[in-house]
């Protein structure tokens, strides 16, 4: 059997997609688990990067806690934090966490650093606030670069959150996991096909929330 | 009124960018700082609206320290123009100019309304509302940057290089416009360039700095070219500052001579009486609405069939009582007949005049000055 008799095997199976073990459940629980992540994500890196990149102090030791953070192996971390705490939803979304931080915190903050200092010292100048120069002249201009960080976040805790199957929990992980033990290959493929399929949606998701938020102005036609 | 006084700014390196400043600078007026690089003249600046903190001295607005108030009531009366505008790239060139309205709390619609009718005191097209910044050429960006500081109507304007980012042409429009716009409203600006021809152009008076922030002299554009202060002022004024204060003399003064000048349809007599009694080696050949044509050797000229196409060029006239003697002596020199026409504000000819009555008049416009007379500043 071929790559695509599998796939269609796979779906083409009906029974694939009832039940506890069913297609839809499993996405929504991949989806959960990877918008969970991605929330603590980025309610950790997106404040940090703002604030940092606004006073340009902090690149140093962010540049090192990301280093860090990316050095850290996703699976061995999460191995260590399931023998230290046990089983759950939580230990499994720690190693997550941990994953997407860097990208959102490091690109928040070059974002916010790249600024084109004239329409800030602009807009101190006419006596606008500290926060309203962040959000309201900082901000809309590195939203482009925020979202890249973000979309590589969320990209990533998506091709990761395979790993909740691991620790007993649901998602597209639980396809690849059972599949390899009941040496059946079919659903390996099936899951690893759904997966890819939900980090190309979250790509197209965040094209789109571009399109909705990024200024025309910054923009540029493009 | 601004006074600044004895204000130093040291930084904590030890630089000194500002060295015992004192100033006063009148309501309604235009006060130019320029100076080379390194000077200060930026950091003054940036002081009155406490961009920048003085290590020592104070600056006092209408008698009041500024440190009285919160620093962004103090900001929010003062508009403020930077180079390359700064303006907000996310937001419409409507939505730029209304920050200030905005940030003092106006509505959306009030501050809209007045958004546009900056736009058009600033002679930009209400067409260009609804466009982004990049959507603008350089020198709109800049009209849309001096619209955003005058947007709540602040007593003051401070502009920080505004012009030197655009090309010559541009930059003269700008300027211009800056003139007529502080006619109109009676702002008193504070402005800083580092273009000497800009500051004596603009100012009505024009503090010249020296490197390491010190003061050389302090001075209307005219006092500054007749009477520079020292080697310092003169070497930064140029080589031809006595060219330049000619811009401070008016031309009404030049007597102009109507002798030389004939209309097309002049006949033969009249041709050969002027040629021979005007004192002019040619003859200025006007239309019969009396505007200008060229010049023509009596000689060659014959009644009734003066072919315009053949006559000398008259170059650039300039505009007799407007123009400044400098425009008269320019226009005398590049004349190939070494003699300026002059028109009223129509364009029709008053008359002509040598380069030597033009020198004449130069003479006598120094000999008044200095005797005490001031020079009416003709722009």
């Amino acid at each position: 059997m071929n790559l695509l008799q599998f796939v269609h095997a796979f779906f083409g199976d009906g029974s694939h997609w009832h039940g506890y073990d069913g297609i839809p459940t499993r996405v929504l629980e991949h989806v959960r688990y990877s918008l969970e992540a991605l929330a603590l994500a980025a309610a950790i890196g997106l404040p940090v990067g703002l604030v940092t990149g606004h006073y340009g102090r902090g690149g140093n030791a962010l540049a090192l806690l990301a280093t860090a953070g990316r050095a850290l192996p996703t699976f061995g971390l999460l191995v260590l934090v399931v023998t230290w705490l046990g089983f759950g939803l939580g230990p499994v979304m720690i190693p997550l966490v941990v994953l997407a931080v860097p990208p959102i915190l490091v690109t928040t903050y070059e974002a916010v650093r790249s600024v084109d200092p004239a329409p800030v010292d602009a807009a101190r100048g006419m006596g606008m606030p500290e926060p309203r120069i962040l959000f309201q002249v900082e901000l809309p201009v590195a939203l482009t670069l925020i979202l890249g960080g973000l979309r590589s976040a969320a990209v990533q805790i998506v091709s990761t959150a395979t790993i909740a199957a691991y620790v007993g929990l649901g998602g597209l992980g639980r396809y690849i996991i059972d599949g390899l033990y009941q040496r059946n290959y079919e659903k390996v493929v099936g899951g690893a096909t759904l997966v890819a399929a939900l980090a190309l949606a979250t790509l197209a998701v965040f094209w789109a929330v571009a399109r909705l938020t990024v200024s025309p102005g910054v923009r540029r036609g493009t | 009124m601004i006074r600044i006084d004895s204000v130093t700014k040291r930084y904590p390196d030890g630089t000194v960018a500002v060295d015992r400043l004192s100033l006063d600078i009148e309501d309604g007026s235009i006060t130019v700082l320029v100076g080379p690089s390194g000077c200060g003249k930026t950091t003054t600046l940036r002081m009155i609206n406490r961009m920048v903190e003085p290590s020592e001295g104070t600056i006092l607005l209408d008698g009041a320290d500024i440190r009285q108030q919160p620093v962004n009531t103090l900001r929010r009366s003062m508009g403020y123009v930077i180079q390359n505008a700064g303006l907000f790239q996310h937001r419409t060139i409507v939505d730029n100019i209304a920050t200030v309205p905005r940030l003092l709390g106006w509505g959306k619609d009030r501050a809209r309304a007045r958004a546009r009718e900056l736009m058009e005191r600033v002679g930009l097209d209400a067409s260009l509302a609804k466009r982004y910044p990049y959507q603008l050429s350089g020198g709109q960006q800049q009209r849309v940057g001096v619209a955003r500081a005058l947007a709540a109507d602040p007593p003051v304007l401070l502009m920080d290089e505004p012009f030197s980012a655009v090309d010559p042409v541009v930059r003269k429009g700008l300027q211009d416009e800056l003139l007529r716009i502080q006619a109109e409203l009676g702002k008193t600006i504070v402005f800083v360039t580092h273009d000497i021809d800009e500051a004596v152009k603009l100012g009505t008076m024009v503090a010249v700095l020296r490197t390491g922030g010190h003061l050389a002299q302090y001075a209307p554009p005219a006092e500054l070219l007749s009477d520079p202060a020292d080697a310092f002022v003169e070497d930064f004024l140029g080589s031809d500052r006595g060219i330049r204060r000619l811009s401070f003399f008016p031309s009404g003064a030049l007597e102009l001579q109507t002798a030389p000048v004939v209309a097309l349809d002049a006949d033969a007599g009249t041709i050969a009486a002027r040629g021979s009694t005007s004192g002019a080696p040619y003859l200025l050949v006007a239309d019969l609405d009396g505007r200008p044509l060229g010049w023509g050797d009596p000689k060659d000229l014959t009644a009734g069939e003066i072919e315009p196409g053949r006559l000398l060029s008259h170059g650039r006239p300039f505009v007799h009582g407007k123009d400044s003697l400098r425009a008269a002596l320019d226009a005398a020199v590049l004349s190939p007949t070494g003699w300026a026409v002059g028109v009223d504000g129509t364009g029709r000819v008053v008359g002509v005049v040598s380069q030597q009555a033009v020198g004449e008049a130069i003479r006598s416009a120094h000999a008044l000055d200095r005797g005490g007379e001031d020079a009416r500043a003709v722009r």
